[in-house]
């Protein structure tokens, strides 16, 4: 029996790739099938709302000079809406950017289209990647494929949702504090955080710069890594932070864990886990020893400061990245009286609550009087905080196995104070301010809502990250999505 | 520590951010909520950790004073903001190819407006 | 009343270094381009866009550091400053701030006195607010947006408005010498703010001090230093407090007004710039740099009054730039002849300059072929008149003096058989003179030579005629 454009599109990105490459596919008939799917799913008052904007002409003519012999040829993918990209918009899910439609390309929508993969929509996202449910975008909440009453998580929601919805193999996020990891496990696929440095930002609209990371979602480990390869490597040209590292090779054969240390921080399993999500959890566990990973128990003692120190740096930052949105050069241009009253009534409607609490939260901590006591605070618990790991890794751990979250998705509208929201990134944010990479990997479901483990590794050790996730996912199987 | 009403208007001044007076209250508040969860950090004693951290970093890569520039593939007008003024009339935010904003007697004005 | 009061001056001064692209993106810097053309999604403060430090430009700070004393640190860190204007499109500027790039310098200002230099850092220009050209409306040219700079600091060690702008011509010295920036105050490449105050002769502690901005000259840094510092002192004087706040110079007013903003309004937020890693430099990398900076005015005109004996006087002039210096040094080499070297450098050639309006570095007669002119000027091959003729011809086509004198028939011609020839033929035109000379009347001889000279056409050498002519007075 042959592929079909739909089979292959649920097949993942290694099989569009090599149906397109040897000719037995057309590019064209990919993304067409990939643009139906979003159709049948996306629209209409009940759909998802993934996708925020996507112009079926400019994909396929994307197609006409896509290389069929690159790593990605023929390959649908989505990008989260707040990575500049010169056809369709790059809105960040916010009203101050309306329209907006990026006059460069960012580095990975470059990489990415050199490696034959054609973008067929923004994703959408909580406001300014300020959100854990992407309820916070201005142009509607999307919904979670596996339960549409359901939110995907956030802030990446609507790129998690377009891979769990099958419309497209991979897609891609951003990371603040868990904003890829979270909604990979709220919507069952697998949500890369790479390491600081690791893939290029230039060109994604800056949330808080030194937690910031684009990430990859992809319906297997296997898609996930291939996409990770494609769009990593050195920008120093672009990026100051870039990391003057090569993309490595992270796909492998090997399922086997032998020789491998994995550690259960005990501070992510606290007494208050469910019973539901601790089975969850000791099954995959189960999983890493049967493959013969030794797990050890460790701790990571500074684990509870980190969301304090999260939601200082975060804001603090965000208020200097988000003054460039000031009416003058582009987005949305409100009049007021005078400069001052246009600048006021410019942001003060472009800008949701959540962005605007957090804005005034980051003035606030660096204004005259606080710093010392909030944010240079923050600085060094967050280097305590980092150390917690590297003296895990120094005493011969080679990876960390946690719960990504811990509960599964919850109900549209069901939080609504801003801190038990900020709860979402319990389990994820000490990777962002340690700047080590971490993945979710669908380790099972929870009243048939999916939920993930997290598997973190030291810096630049993503090959480690993703041989024990494609251990774990190979010896799970079903039982991943059951 | 907590932050007043007065601390909310000023600190919505320096973000340029205008806020609607009934809605100070309840900034106040949640603000507070938040920050309440900041207290735990000031019982840690992490003096100079960041310091040490920071001596390890790797210093950045620097550009060649003669590497191209990233072009733009539309001109500025074209991503300027469409724009009105407070009448309705449309208003102009690109002529001649410099951005307009509303008039500054002098650039002190600037001081005037922080 | 004045004289029980000290002034009391620190002056901030900020340079554009010479690179050819912005300190984080690689937009031209050039001047005078059609507004918002040399920008980018870097400079314009597009969402996504990440800056990237201009190498060249930090060689260039490092440089000005150096040169200035400074101690350039290793480890330097940029930072932002918050604050909203249109003409700053990021709604900060980045710079630096508790860890700049150098610190602790001093700059000698003459008469013995030096001003200590507290801090040098880097930061990027903000762009341009036009004001009156479209009614209702501010426009904004980015193209100086992110133009990099470095601002000098000094300590409040300078006393009097004459020491401010001592202290500015030497700093305009050692930086252009630098060749960090071409420190032009009317290009906007050289600007200086002064903070002020004055204080009762003895008093250690600083008074309230003010600062004055829009300082677009040294002469009215000098006068608005004068006023204010009047002005500190009549409000003292009468019991007054002064009010830490900014000024503004009028110069068409002759007045210092204060500005409208409220200094202390400014809440600035510093915080390190999340974008850019620490600015790490090797000692090595530093070194190098220190050892290619070139020598400063001071110490070369110590090395012109020992090697080449020269007075106070030239030795400034031919100093007083880097291009200036460098050139005579050249020609004095070729020429073998340092003195005469001077006379023409500060003579024929600052004359021929000023008349065609050109700078040293562009000027038309490449300092070896003056050199070779001079050389021929001082082994008697050329007169002084018909060097002056053959240095014009040059400046006009170019070419060697040499082969000018040769073809235009200048050389100067020594031979005794040419020489008696003209003189036997001065003999037959002017009996009268001839045998008044032959009779003893020896005040005669100039008036021969000179009709000798006529007769050659300037080309006989005037030493060999005069010792001929002596034979010919039969003493």
């Amino acid at each position: 029996m042959s592929a079909t454009p739909e089979s292959v599109l649920h097949d993942g990105a290694a099989a569009i790739a090599a149906a397109v490459r040897e000719g037995r596919m057309s590019p064209r008939s990919v993304v067409e099938a990939s643009f139906a799917r979003a159709e049948e799913v996306d629209a209409g008052p009940n759909g998802l709302n993934c996708i925020l904007s996507s112009d079926l002409n400019s994909s396929l003519h994307a197609v006409e000079s896509a290389p069929v012999g690159g790593a990605l040829a023929g390959v649908p993918f989505v990008l989260k809406d707040n990575i500049a990209t010169t056809t369709l918009n790059t809105s960040c899910g916010s009203k101050i950017l309306e329209g907006y439609v990026s006059p460069y390309d960012s580095t990975v929508a470059r990489k990415l289209r050199a490696a034959g993969a054609i973008l067929v929509g923004k994703g959408n996202m909580d406001e300014f990647a300020m959100g854990s449910s992407t309820e916070f975008s201005a142009f509607g909440p999307s919904r979670n494929p596996i339960d549409r009453t359901r939110v995907p998580g956030g802030s990446s929601g609507g790129s998690a949702a377009s891979v769990a919805a099958g419309i497209v193999p991979i897609a891609f996020g951003s990371e603040t504090g868990g904003s890829v990891r979270q909604p990979a496990a709220f919507c069952g696929v697998v949500g890369v955080k790479p390491t600081y440095g690791r893939i290029s930002r230039f060109g994604l609209v800056a949330f808080a710069s030194s937690l910031d990371n684009i990430g990859v979602f992809g319906r297997t480990v296997d898609d996930a890594a291939r996409a990770m390869e494609v769009v990593s490597g050195d920008d120093a040209l672009h990026d100051a932070t870039s990391a003057r590292l090569a993309a490595p090779e992270l796909r492998t054969d090997s399922r086997d864990l032998a020789g491998v240390v994995i550690g259960k921080p005990k501070e992510y399993f606290p007494a208050s886990l469910t019973p539901a999500m601790r089975a969850h959890c000791e099954r995959a566990i189960d999983a890493l020893r049967a493959r013969g990973a030794e797990i050890r128990d460790v701790s990571l003692p500074h684990t509870d400061l980190a969301l304090p120190v999260y939601y200082i740096i975060a804001p603090a930052e965000c208020s200097a990245n988000l003054a460039r949105f000031d009416g003058v050069r582009y987005g949305l241009r409100m009049e007021g009286e005078g400069l001052r009253g246009m600048y006021e009534a410019t942001r003060s409607t472009g800008f949701g609550t959540e962005v605007t609490r957090r804005i005034l939260l980051g003035t606030y901590v660096l204004s005259a009087g606080y710093y010392d006591a909030y944010y240079r605070k923050a600085q060094d618990v967050r280097a305590l905080i980092a150390k917690d790991f590297t003296d895990v890794w120094a005493s011969g751990v080679h990876a960390l196995f946690t719960p990504t979250t811990a509960a599964p998705a919850f109900t549209i509208g069901a939080i609504s104070d801003p801190y038990e929201m900020y709860l979402c990134d319990l389990f994820t944010v000490s990777a962002n301010l340690a700047e080590v990479p971490a993945i979710s990997v669908p380790i099972g479901r929870i009243d048939g809502l999916p939920v993930g483990g997290q598997v973190i590794a030291p810096k630049f050790d993503e090959r480690m990250m993703f041989r024990i996730s494609y251990a774990l996912e190979s010896e799970l199987g079903q039982a991943a999505h059951t | 520590m907590a932050v007043s009403k007065d601390d909310v208007r000023h600190i919505a001044g320096l973000a340029r951010i205008g806020v609607a007076e009934e809605r100070l209250d309840s900034l106040v508040t949640e603000l507070n909520g938040i920050l309440a969860h900041m207290d735990v950090l000031q019982k840690v004693n992490s003096a100079g950790a960041a310091a040490k951290a920071d001596a390890l970093r790797t210093g950045m890569p620097l550009g060649a004073d003669h590497a191209p520039s990233v072009a733009l593939e539309r001109p500025i007008a074209q991503i300027a903001p469409p724009t009105r003024a407070l009448d309705g009339a449309p208003m102009p935010s690109v002529i001649d190819g410099f951005f307009l904003v509303p008039r500054l007697a002098t650039h002190e004005d600037a001081g005037d407006a922080s | 009343m004045s004289a029980a009061y000290e002034m009391i001056v620190g002056l901030e001064v900020h340079v554009q270094l010479k690179t050819r692209t912005k300190a984080f993106c690689r937009c031209s810097t050039s001047f005078g381009d059609p507004p918002n053309t040399n920008t980018c999604p870097v400079c314009l403060a597009l969402p996504g866009a990440l800056p990237v430090l201009n190498e060249r430009a930090v060689e260039l700070a490092a440089r000005a550091a150096l040169a200035l004393g400074l101690e350039v640190h290793e480890r330097s860190i940029f930072a932002r400053k918050n604050y909203f204007y249109p003409d700053l499109p990021k709604g900060y500027q980045i710079s630096q701030f508790d860890r700049p790039l150098a610190e602790r310098g001093a700059l000698a200002i003459g008469g013995g006195r030096s001003i200590g230099i507290t801090r040098i850092h880097m930061e990027e220009d903000a762009g341009k607010s036009v004001h009156d050209r479209f009614p209702g409306f501010t426009a904004i040219d980015l193209n100086r947006a992110g133009v990099p700079l470095i601002e000098i600091v000094s300590e409040p060690e300078i006393r009097s408005s004459a020491e401010a702008g001592a202290y500015l011509r030497a700093l305009k010295e050692i930086l252009s010498y630098a060749e960090v920036s071409d420190v032009s105050m009317e290009e906007g490449s050289l600007r200086v703010d002064a903070n002020v105050s004055a204080r009762p002769v003895g008093e250690t502690a600083l008074r309230t001090r003010t600062e004055i901005k829009n300082l677009n000259s040294f002469s009215n840094v000098e006068r608005a230093l004068e006023l204010e510092f009047a002005r500190h002192v009549s409000v003292h004087e009468s019991g007054g407090t002064i009010v830490q706040q900014t000024m503004l110079f009028d110069a068409h007013k002759n007045e210092v007004r204060g500005a409208r903003s409220k200094e202390g309004s400014h809440d600035y937020r510093y915080f390190p710039e999340p974008d850019l890693p620490p600015l790490v430099l090797t000692s090595e990398w530093i070194q190098g740099v220190r050892y290619g900076l070139p020598e400063f005015p001071a110490a070369r005109r110590a090395r012109y009054a020992a090697s080449y004996a020269m007075g106070e006087t030239d030795a400034e002039v031919l100093t007083s730039s880097r291009a200036l210096g460098d050139y005579f040094e050249k020609v004095a080499s070729a020429a073998g002849d340092p003195k005469l070297a001077a006379n023409w450098v500060m003579g024929e050639v600052s004359a021929a300059l000023n008349e065609s309006e050109t700078e040293i570095g562009a000027f038309a007669v490449p300092p070896a072929a003056l050199g070779e002119l001079i050389a021929l000027v001082k082994n008697g091959a050329l007169s002084n008149t018909a060097a002056k003729t053959v240095f014009a011809t040059m400046l006009k086509e170019g070419g060697t003096a040499r082969l000018i004198a040769e073809r235009d028939g200048l050389l100067q011609v020594g031979d005794d058989s040419a020489l008696v020839a003209w003189i036997d033929e001065v003999w037959a035109e002017h009996p009268d003179e001839a045998a008044r000379f032959a009779g003893g009347e020896r005040k005669l001889q100039g008036v021969l030579v000179g009709f000798v000279m006529k007769k050659s056409k300037g080309r006989a050498d005037p030493k060999k005629v005069n010792q001929l002519l002596g034979a010919r007075a039969g003493t």
